[in-house]
């Protein structure tokens, strides 16, 4: 069984993989570039302290994204016990 | 002589690699460790000429930035006889989609992996052979801090010229990435997992809710302490120099009509040197040491620990990383805004740079901390209650940044916060002895060169003020008298107000200009120690609360001249510049008269 989560909702420590990239247009080449593509498996690593922005392992670089822009990457993993807040798309 | 160019990622040690092989020793990247406009170097190697152009760091070459068109275009214009694509061995998968993007637009490509030794430490291993042969264009490895690898590069540059490939087909971005991907699982190892534990520590402990901020706080404060406590003492003894210097002048002198002398020893070479003696010391401190934490890798983690706030004045978090250059000098601010992508963000960054006191301020707020607000007090405890108080001076910096930058979001420079992306790049071990050669080097002496610069003829002219009368009193008595009114609005006098009008060269000299004034000497008069100033400046009338509006002023008014000149530049715009000029002066006014007016009318001062 699968779930569906966006990379904000991502714990710390976790892994998963891309399935989708809704950002604009500025952002999907910004995230292209740094590898981001479908498929791609990103770690949520660091939680700056207010939360929001985060940092990700991204084919072995540490990338900071914001939340608002975190939003728009949808992730797929392996279901777990206690299931993440998940996205309607 | 044949031209190659320098290609890479961000942060991948490009520069360093640059000066490495071109010994030039000027650090391009010049704050945040980016190379902004290309830099151009040269060097010799069996018995051929090579040029290097060090392109601007780039995650691609989409064109879609400034940068990115620039390397770009020189790329394709064929005006290189070879492109050297710098890689991160420590990262090379994503550093592999720059790569093959470059292999599409040339042929004439040679992979130089940067960063082997960081790798070797972290347990990664990567197989070069296989990976040249995977790309089809020649690979070597390089550890361009500690020069390892050097003579192999330029032997393969050399085989380079006298290649001849075609270009790769053009892939389409995702193939791009798969195929990145693909290489570095074939040529890539990493097994002992231990050390890269240990950077997440470091980073969890650095950038976490309970220890990011209070260690951040504790780090600044830091370096602040030993740049306040460090100065103390060479600053006095290049003031004795100078003073036994200025004899010898003198004595020199002598034969020279008064106001040649005048001019020379009292305006020129007395401004100069108390610039260079109250400038130095704390430079030489504060520039090693902030170019170690940068050379760490430490500032984009403050840049990350601080996003949250420059979200809300809804800008861009690598303003952070302009306000800690600006912090050296806000002409380098200025220049490191081109780091922010999205222009609005970096024209509010650009407007609000000199919010943050630059090194040519610390003086003057250090010698009003100790004398008004420390109680002249000598020690270590002193001299850590001055730098807790300079670091509190410093976060007032900070927060008026933001709150103008929000300001600015809500009204000229309306807008949403861009998307932003920012890379944590590891913490690598500082290299001390070039940290301190090169802060030396490059921003010390700079720095200094600049001021000094200023700072001569800025002495022949406030000479001149105070000593040439009109009536009977001297131009710079008539126009302090003029300012006068006006200034006690705003908790000053109209000699400290002249003194900043003066400083508009450099900083520093304001300070000096003020007692020149107050003495009425028609020179500078120096000090051997604080308590005598103190003494003066209570003869004047001075109080804690115009020291603490002094203070205020100097951290919030018109950038220097330098900076504004730089922000023209930038902008290209006057409407822009003035806006820059005004925004501070508008800033520290209004909080000299609310605290001038607060404590008038609470009968505190």
């Amino acid at each position: 069984m699968y779930e569906t989560l966006c990379l904000s909702a991502l714990p710390e420590g976790e892994s998963a993989y891309v399935t989708q990239v809704n950002a604009g247009p500025a952002m999907d080449r910004r995230l292209t570039d740094l590898g981001l593509v479908r498929g791609t498996r990103v770690t949520c690593v660091l939680r700056s302290p207010a939360g929001d922005p985060c940092a990700y392992l991204i084919r072995g670089a540490l990338i900071a994204l914001r939340r608002s822009d975190a939003d728009g990457v949808v992730l797929e993993r392996q279901a777990q016990g206690a299931p993440a807040r998940a996205v309607a798309t | 002589m044949n031209r190659i160019a320098l290609a890479g990622n961000p942060n991948v040690g490009k520069s360093t690699l640059f000066n490495a092989l071109t010994g030039l020793r000027q650090h391009t990247g010049n704050w945040a460790g980016k190379t902004v406009a290309t830099a151009q170097g040269e060097y010799h190697w069996q018995g051929e000429d090579y040029q290097l152009i060090d392109l601007p760091g780039t995650y691609s070459l989409a064109a879609h930035s400034q940068e990115e068109a620039v390397a770009r275009d020189f790329i394709r214009s064929g005006q290189a006889d070879g492109v050297v694509v710098v890689c991160d061995a420590t990262c090379l998968e994503r550093n592999l989609i720059l790569v093959l993007q470059v292999l599409e637009l040339t042929g004439r490509v040679l992979v130089c992996v940067n960063l082997m030794d960081e790798a070797e430490r972290l347990g990664i291993a990567v197989d070069l052979p296989a990976l040249s042969q995977r790309l089809g264009v020649s690979v070597v490895g390089v550890s361009a801090g500690r020069e390892t690898g050097l003579d192999a590069l330029r032997d393969a540059v050399a085989e380079l010229v006298r290649t001849d490939a075609a270009a790769a087909p053009e892939r389409a971005p995702q193939e791009r990435v798969g195929l990145a991907e693909r290489y570095a699982a074939q040529v890539v190892r990493s097994e002992n997992a231990q050390r890269r534990r240990r950077q997440q520590r470091l980073d969890r402990l650095l950038t976490s809710k309970s220890t990011g901020i209070p260690l951040m706080l504790l780090l600044f404060g830091l370096v602040v302490w030993l740049t306040v406590a460090g100065a103390n003492l060479p600053s006095a003894l290049l003031t004795q120099l100078f003073a036994q210097i200025g004899n010898t002048l003198d004595a020199w002198l002598s034969p020279a009509p008064a106001w040649l002398r005048g001019l020379l020893l009292d305006g020129v070479y007395r401004v100069t040197a108390w610039v260079v003696a109250v400038m130095l010391p704390p430079m030489a401190i504060f520039f090693p040491l902030f170019t170690l934490l940068e050379d760490l890798g430490y500032l984009p983690r403050v840049a990350f620990v601080m996003d949250h706030a420059f979200q809300k004045a809804k800008t861009c978090g690598k303003q952070c990383l302009t306000m800690c250059m600006s912090l050296g000098c806000n002409a380098c601010g200025v220049t490191g805004c081109r780091i922010i992508d999205s222009p609005r963000e970096r024209l509010i960054a650009i407007l609000t740079s000199s919010l943050v006191p630059c090194n040519g301020k610390f003086p003057t707020l250090i010698a009003l901390i100790t004398l008004f607000f420390v109680g002249g007090r000598g020690g270590l405890l002193a001299s850590a209650e001055g730098a807790a108080l300079l670091l509190g001076t410093l976060v007032l910096g900070v927060m008026g940044t933001l709150a103008c930058s929000r300001l600015l979001s809500a009204t000229v420079l309306k807008g949403m916060p861009s998307s932003f992306a920012l890379e944590l790049p590891p913490f690598r071990k500082p290299r001390v002895g070039q940290v301190i050669v090169r802060s030396m080097l490059d921003r010390t002496l700079f720095v200094l060169g600049r001021a000094v610069s200023v700072a001569a003829p800025a002495g022949a002219v406030i000479w001149l003020t105070a000593n040439l009368t009109i009536g009977d009193a001297s131009l710079l008595a008539h126009c302090t008298g003029f300012l006068d009114p006006f200034a006690r609005w705003f908790g000053l006098d109209g000699v400290i107000l002249m003194a900043f009008l003066l400083g508009w060269p450099a900083n520093e000299i304001v300070l000096p200009v003020m007692l020149m004034a107050y003495l009425s000497t028609g020179s500078l008069v120096e000090f051997d120690d604080l308590a005598a100033l103190g003494q003066l400046l209570g003869q004047q009338g001075w109080t804690w609360l115009t020291a603490a509006c002094t203070m205020l002023f100097s951290l919030f008014h018109w950038p220097c001249s330098t900076t504004c000149l730089t922000i023209y530049k930038e902008t290209g715009s006057v409407k822009w510049t003035a806006l820059s000029v005004a925004l501070p002066t508008a800033l520290g006014l209004g909080l000299c008269l609310c605290l001038t007016a607060a404590a008038r009318l609470l009968g505190l001062a």
